[in-house]
């Protein structure tokens, strides 16, 4: 009846797991019953969690993303403090087993369920704006791709209480995921919560290449597009061809697993070496889907706060492309050790070094923007100042690491893993905490404090570099990753400064949460009563912040590359249109969140081994489908007289701030004022 | 009323208010087959690398009999025509000749699957199944996905079926019944690269 599933799933003997899990459940519960007491489940049903609308989708991912970064620092902070202590004669507080798993889920974590989430939830808010587009090209499928991502995040958070997490790394490599050598759940948990979100990516990017394809404002030409436009469609150019590669290696594993086959074992033919190239196939790309949209962001914030325009755009744009395109020619380096023919490894040492050059391209392209621009140093410049500094040394690094004898000493040392965090913090997530300030009035519509801001920024930076230059000196000293013990007492001081570097970044993040609270608190002062509260160049600050559901009463034309700026520049990015017209729209769905909700169950069934449940879920969402696609009516229409409303509110709004900040005068034309 | 657009930023242009949301949905549809494209290619590298680790067990030589798949071959080629008559129908607005096409077209379909699966159930009665090599892994994981695709593909018709028959031929409905033309002839394809590289080079 429930498969695999017993009371002996429950890890009542692990105090730590308990803790968490217990955390996690009175959590839960505090927000329901808040939902409850304010009789806000309806609002939450209706205005969210069925929503259609880009901008609140893309709100709801990054609240998943912040989430699941919390728990996936939490297994960071664990296992330093393990390193910590564990050493010599000392076996630290957990258990080796327990730290396997730590280290798995927090770069499974940190990979698909923080960075996946929060780029494309910041691109869910911004790239319809930034095209002048009323939403994605598929609505509905985007809901579908955010409750995909959902259930597998919350499938990884119940392996924490139900059963175990994988304890073959985040990569899973074969034959150790083989059913002989990781028997239990832990591995089908890390199959199906990757599997599941996997496909929501994969959606996701179909969406968002359909959507800037064809749905940018007239006028908009490819060469136009803002450079975080440019950034998400290649980046989805990439989700579209590597995520079908993970899930057919996963599928493979699967197979493996549940069948008994033999695709990746080491018996009856199978090549588990084969498994380590379908998966960086994928896995190398995803470094730069990860990577490509904060560099997106980097070119917007730098910009905007240099008020230049971005040094050499066509450079920007083509150096983005020539990495997208070299991201596939070099997945081998992550294991040159496989031993394959020195030309074999040459080739991709080589190809691994190419895209140090497009990279450079675009740090000088940075630098230059700001060379004689008027600065202003705003929280998302610190932390672009702040990545370019840090990832040039990353940067650095991994040029290094790709000349295969190099490799051939540092591979599967803490010289990689200071390597990958060195470009993915200071890259990726600096970039979307650049992103999460800088478009945060946009969403919400007020800006955040400026003072928590750069303190948290001054955290993480310092922090980073506490925990992670060490981590470059145990390299050479010859101290491998994933270590849950060690008995040499000379990398015990580095790893003592590389767990003080974690009580920084923790501080960091309390003042990230300080900063939202007091925000809050001071949204009145902090208010965006314009659309527009950095000078903006591009589309999306021509929308009120935040937006009507319709961002744009009239499509907007486009002459020049900074929009926005060239429309203010002209005095008529605030002029008002002759007539409005009905808009449609999307009506909302819940068959986006229903398929979620059944995604888990399947998951959580399947891997239990509780066929009957797994059959019927997968009927569940099979129905669900079917009965969304015959669906006729899925839209619904506001009456031009509405928009002049909406509007009516927007310019009167302008109109009291052009009473206090003359800046605003000349583009809110006179009949503005008399309305 | 109307104002030079280029110069006021805003435009006034109808069909802007209206996008092409047919030209979208088939441009999605296209990317999603390219996406499912680079599956089979996954699965055809992994059957490329491991279709020769028979591990003791027995060849395609042994396994496959090309009459057979020359028939099951056949029934989908066939399928495909049919589905070409079906759109053909669509164009001309006969009701009538889209359901017959339709129906034929699924016949065909379920004998395609139904003689994959009496195939497979054959195989793996005679101690041949996925779990006996590597080959015989990636044998069935690679036909059986395109199989399981025709399988979702005849569901699809099915509901198709009941789309005509209830709503007629609406703007929607003709979308459907061309994305599932795309799908269905994009199968075909795949089909044929199943028969050339599995079956005439494993029997090589």
């Amino acid at each position: 009846m429930f498969g695999k599933l017993s009371l002996s799933a429950i890890p009542y003997d692990q105090s730590i797991t308990i803790g968490a899990v217990g955390g996690a459940v009175l959590l839960g519960l505090v927000i329901l019953g808040l939902l409850t007491y304010y009789r806000k489940w309806t609002y939450l049903y209706k205005e969210w969690l069925t929503s259609l609308d880009h901008k609140k989708i893309g709100i709801m991912y990054i609240i998943l993303a912040l989430v699941m970064l919390l728990r996936g620092f939490s297994d960071a902070i664990l296992m330093r403090a393990q390193q910590a202590v564990a050493a010599g004669g000392s076996f630290g507080y957990l258990h080796p087993e327990h730290f396997n798993q730590i280290f798995s889920a927090h770069g499974s974590i940190m990979i698909i369920f923080a960075a996946m989430p929060f780029l494309v939830g910041l691109m869910n808010i911004v790239v319809p704006q930034q095209i002048g587009a009323r939403d994605v090209a598929f609505p509905f499928m985007n809901s579908l791709s955010l409750w995909l991502t959902t259930a597998g995040a919350l499938l990884v958070m119940v392996s924490l209480g139900v059963g175990e997490f994988s304890q073959a790394g985040w990569s899973g490599y074969s034959p150790l995921t083989q059913i002989e050598y990781s028997p239990g759940t832990g591995v089908d948990y890390w199959i199906w919560s990757f599997q599941i979100a996997g496909i929501g990516s994969t959606l996701t990017g179909i969406n968002f290449l359909v959507t800037i394809i064809k749905m940018r404002a007239p006028g908009m030409k490819a060469m136009r597009m803002p450079l975080f436009v440019w950034t998400t469609f290649l980046t989805m150019v990439l989700v579209v061809w590597a995520f079908p590669v993970l899930t057919a290696a996963l599928a493979m594993l699967t197979l493996d697993r549940y069948l008994g086959m033999h695709f990746f074992s080491n018996t009856f033919g199978g090549n588990m070496m084969m498994y380590a190239n379908l998966f960086w196939t994928w896995g190398h790309p995803e470094v730069y889907i990860l990577i490509l949209p904060a560099f997106g962001i980097f070119s917007e914030v730098v910009a905007t706060f240099s008020k230049k325009r971005l040094f050499s755009y066509t450079s920007m744009v083509w150096a983005t492309a020539v990495i997208t395109v070299l991201s596939f020619s070099v997945w081998m380096h992550h294991f040159f050790t496989m031993g394959a023919s020195p030309n074999v490894n040459l080739f991709f040492g080589i190809a691994t070094m190419l895209i140090a050059v497009p990279t450079g391209v675009k740090t000088f392209n940075w630098l230059f923007t700001m060379y004689r621009g008027r600065i202003s140093f705003t929280t998302p410049m610190y932390w672009t100042l702040g990545f370019i500094v840090s990832f040039a040394i990353g940067g650095s690094a991994g040029v290094l690491l790709s000349i295969p004898p190099a490799d051939y000493v540092l591979h599967n040392s803490l010289f990689l893993i200071a390597h990958f965090h060195n470009v993915i913090i200071p890259g990726a997530l600096f970039g979307f905490f650049a992103g999460y300030s800088y478009w945060f009035p946009k969403a919400v519509g007020f800006r955040l404090k400026e003072n928590w801001g750069k303190r948290a920024f001054w955290c993480w930076l310092i922090g980073f570099y506490l925990a992670f230059i060490p981590l470059y000196v145990l390299g050479f000293m010859g101290m491998p990753r994933r270590l849950a013990h060690y008995a040499n007492l000379t990398w015990h001081p580095y790893l003592l400064v590389a767990a003080l570097g974690v009580a920084v970044i923790l501080l960091g993040i309390v003042f990230q949460g300080i900063q939202l609270l007091v925000s809050i608190k001071e949204r009145r002062t902090l208010g965006d009563p314009t659309g527009d509260p950095w000078d903006g160049r591009t589309l999306e600050w021509m929308t009120s912040s935040p937006p009507a559901v319709y961002n744009f009463p009239k499509i907007p034309v486009v002459n020049e590359i900074d929009a926005f700026v060239d429309m203010k520049e002209k005095g008529v990015a605030y002029q008002r249109p002759d007539q409005y017209n009905d808009i449609e729209m999307p009506k909302n769905a819940p068959h986006g969140l229903i398929i979620g909700a059944l995604a888990f169950v399947f998951g959580f069934a399947i891997v239990w081994y509780i066929w009957w449940l797994a059959i019927l879920a997968a009927l569940g969402m099979l129905f669900t489908v079917i009965a969304r696609s015959v669906d006729d009516d899925i839209h619904y229409v506001i009456p031009a007289a509405e928009v002049e409303r909406i509007e009516n509110e927007r310019y009167r709004q302008l109109a009291t701030v052009a009473k206090r900040h003359p800046a605003y005068e000349q583009t809110t034309p006179e009949p503005v004022l008399e309305m | 009323m109307t104002t030079d657009a280029s110069t006021i930023g805003i435009a006034h242009f109808e069909e802007v208010e209206h996008p092409d949301s047919v030209g979208i949905q088939i441009l999605g549809f296209w990317l999603y087959l390219m996406s499912d494209l680079i599956i089979f290619a996954t699965l055809f590298a992994t059957f490329a690398v491991l279709g020769r680790n028979y591990a003791g067990g027995p060849t395609g030589k042994e396994l496959f009999e090309l009459p057979y798949v020359m028939g099951e071959t056949l029934l989908l080629l066939f399928s495909s025509v049919t589905y070409g008559l079906v759109m053909l129908a669509v164009h001309d607005g006969k009701k009538k000749w889209v359901l017959i096409g339709l129906a034929a077209t699924f016949l065909l379909g379920l004998g395609f699957v139904s003689m994959e699966i009496n195939e497979f159930y054959g195989m793996i009665a005679e101690g041949h199944g996925p779990d006996r090599s590597a080959f015989l892994s990636s044998f069935f994981t690679l036909v059986g996905t395109h199989g399981t695709h025709v399988t979702f593909g005849l569901i699809w018709m099915a509901v198709m079926i009941g789309q005509v028959a209830t709503k007629g031929l609406t703007s929607p409905v003709q979308s459907r019944l061309m994305r599932l033309s795309m799908f269905w002839h994009f199968l075909d394809i795949i089909w044929i690269g199943i028969f050339s590289i599995v079956y005439l080079m494993g029997v090589m």
